[in-house]
């Protein structure tokens, strides 16, 4: 998995490209968002646009990097969830947990 | 590998995109299951991996040659109090996307997992969607 982070009006914005599965991206994930979150980053968006593929592994970290934002106090939203990741999170009810946005500027104003 | 050789024996077969999506995806889930659960990530332990279309029907069988698990110790991922946690999906997800997942365990140790799919007209019409 690749990953790129920019900064939109304050709000940083990680860009993942590829698998978020076992081995194969899920620790990537779990270490970027540690290290904004040790930079002191509170606002996170995670465009997924271009994510491949997801397991439960992925799933897990998404969840887990959701709840370690949460409780220091920041927020983690999603972006442009490809359908069949759409699914994923619907059938494990996790989509109600998660904010997610279509646009990239609605997604960074909700921060506000 | 095991994803690969999947892949080619639906190959030729009129499967909606979707319904091929998510039969590969509930062989990964098998596959980390054995590696993670089963093996316990013990590298010196193998996987087997079994795949056959009798008739309209897919079946994989994946066996980990670890101590056991108990499948019904894992909590429901839909319950309140396990929503957030990082793990105990794999299995539901399994179920969720094939039509039937049974648990074995085999003599000698291990766990045997079978995943069946109907490849029938209905997955045709509907593309059969979680």
């Amino acid at each position: 998995m690749k990953t790129n982070v920019r900064e939109v009006q304050g709000v940083s914005i990680l860009d993942l490209k590829g698998k978020i599965t076992i081995g194969a991206g899920d620790i990537q994930l779990r270490e970027t968002i540690n290290r904004l979150s040790e930079e002191g980053k509170k606002h996170i968006l995670i465009n997924m646009r271009d994510v491949t593929t997801i397991d439960s592994s992925g799933i897990g970290e998404l969840v887990g990097c959701y709840t370690s934002v949460t409780n220091k106090g920041g927020k983690l939203k999603l972006l442009h969830l490809p359908p069949k990741i759409n699914d994923v999170l619907t059938v494990t009810q996790l989509i109600t947990v998660f904010d997610v946005y279509e646009s990239e500027s609605e997604a960074v104003a909700s921060f506000a | 590998m095991a994803q690969h050789l999947c892949g080619k024996l639906l190959d030729g077969r009129d499967l909606p995109d979707e319904t091929r999506h998510w039969i590969l995806m509930a062989l990964r889930e098998g596959l980390a299951n054995a590696i993670k659960h089963g093996n316990r990530l013990n590298l010196g332990k193998r996987v087997h991996v079994e795949l056959n279309v009798t008739g309209e029907t897919l079946e994989m069988k994946i066996r980990d040659e670890g101590e056991g698990f108990e499948p019904e110790t894992v909590g429901d991922p839909l319950a309140p109090e396990n929503r957030l946690k990082t793990s105990g999906r794999g299995i539901f997800y399994m179920k969720t996307f094939m039509d039937d997942v049974r648990f074995r365990r085999v003599d000698g140790g291990g766990m045997e997992i079978t995943l069946t799919k109907k490849l029938g007209a209905a997955d045709k019409e509907e593309g059969r969607k979680p």
